[in-house]
């Protein structure tokens, strides 16, 4: 199948996966085969693909996971910056997902419970090396500090979500997901 | 839609929606007629076993020129009846939204994924976002009952298990209480528990329920994703076949 005529340039794709657990790039990768038909509309910038870390100037960007910390924050920041179209990509890059699942504890009481009191830690203590980034109070979802042009729910998005969009946004058009394709879970 | 019978339409009156005639007998509302002749209207708190209630306002169509819920106006002789229309169904997008932000619906982890109400109505109107900073509110889950989760995270305050407890049940077990963001579901014991109710396995107020705010315990689960109520067809197709609490044993 050929979603478009190849283009003389080729969209440059960065990816990166914030407070989320890869899943999401997992179902990236489940579009198996086609990812080499991908390949000629598309070239990977930054991702966890090329282990490239930082995104040159990109076409698109697909986030996934919240933001639970302060790199995660500056992470998405970047990737706002450097692509032209920013897809949150997960139940977490949009609702914040599982990890927001602590929002209404106290996060000094998750510290404490999971580094000094949990059953089974022995003379534990909190990290605070300088080169942890900060814990943010509650998680958020991406749009609540950077905006976003397209969302794919799922937890994962199907590989067929994720194959939908991307063609649709290769071939220009707006990504259109029908029954089947969208999911919340 | 499907094409009412001829003679039907001579004998009833009709109304128009969305430049379709729809048949309907005294005393139906909008949205009974729309559904009886299987034309879907997104709605929460509609349920075909209870009055009119009006609270979701996700069943809302443009009625002779002004917003109005199809669920508590009375169908009558010519009116003209917006549903499917870009402004309505953003609208519609819009309530949608409001109840995913101002509630906890993970869906990832609910028992009822698959054959939520709320869920099915969301992908019906092509919610994608939230779009709202979520409010991740601080709500109680009583899991003390033997045999019901009362979650109240996924309450989206459509009184239907309040309506049949009172109605169908005889018991009362559920209220709403507080006003405004703070309004919440409560039940009616002393101690506040759902275990000290007379909430019984078999009652209309516990398989009623749109969402998964109140679910039979140890059933989580058992209908493997792909053979859920929502995943074979869409809520709209689903609906008009009739008022059920599909995918629950």
């Amino acid at each position: 199948m050929t979603i478009v005529t190849p283009p003389k340039k080729k969209l440059r794709v960065a990816t990166t996966s914030l407070a989320g657990c890869f899943g999401c790039h997992m179902s990236l990768l489940d579009i198996d085969e086609r990812l080499v038909e991908l390949l000629q509309y598309i070239e990977f910038d930054a991702s966890p693909l090329t282990d490239l870390k930082t995104p040159g100037p990109c076409d698109l960007g697909l986030v996934e996971g919240g933001l639970c910390n302060a790199e995660n924050v500056h992470v998405l920041r970047h990737m706002r910056a450097r692509c032209r179209i920013l897809v949150a990509l997960g139940a977490c890059a949009i609702t914040g997902g599982l990890p927001a699942q602590r929002n209404h504890l106290d996060i000094r009481d998750c510290l404490q419970t999971v580094y000094l009191t949990g059953v089974g830690v022995n003379r534990g203590f909190i990290p605070n090396d300088p080169e942890l980034p900060l814990p943010l109070d509650k998680v958020h979802p991406l749009h609540d500090v950077v905006k976003v042009d397209y969302f794919l729910p799922g937890c994962p998005p199907p590989a067929e979500a994720i194959w939908q969009l991307l063609t649709d946004l290769v071939a220009g058009r707006t990504p259109q997901l029908g029954h089947g394709l969208i999911h919340y879970d | 839609m499907s094409a009412p019978d001829a003679l039907e339409t001579i004998e009833r009156p009709v109304f128009n929606l969305d430049g379709h005639e729809v048949p309907f007998s005294p005393g139906q509302t909008v949205i009974q007629a729309a559904l009886a002749a299987g034309v879907y209207i997104p709605h929460l708190c509609h349920h075909a076993d209870f009055a009119p209630h009006g609270s979701c306002k996700v069943c809302t169509c443009r009625i002779n020129g002004r917003m109005a819920t199809s669920c508590t106006f009375p169908a009558s002789e010519g009116l003209e009846v917006e549903s499917e229309t870009p402004e309505v169904q953003e609208l519609r997008r819009d309530l949608v939204q409001f109840l995913f932000t101002e509630g906890n619906h993970f869906c990832p982890s609910c028992e009822q994924s698959g054959n939520c109400k709320l869920q099915a109505v969301g992908y019906d109107l092509g919610v994608l976002t939230g779009h709202y900073n979520p409010l991740f509110p601080d709500r109680p889950v009583d899991a003390s009952h033997p045999d019901v989760l009362l979650d109240t995270n996924r309450c989206i305050l459509c009184e239907l298990c309040v309506r049949a407890s009172a109605t169908m049940d005889g018991k009362s077990v559920f209220a709403l209480s507080g006003r405004g963001i703070t309004k919440h579901l409560i039940v009616n014991a002393e101690s506040g528990r759902l275990a000290d109710t007379q909430l019984a396995v078999g009652d209309k107020a516990m398989n009623v329920c749109p969402v998964g705010a109140i679910i039979r315990k140890r059933q989580g689960f058992r209908v493997p994703i792909g053979q859920r109520t929502y995943d074979a067809a869409p809520i709209s197709q689903i609906a008009v076949q009739g008022e059920t609490k599909g995918g629950t044993p």
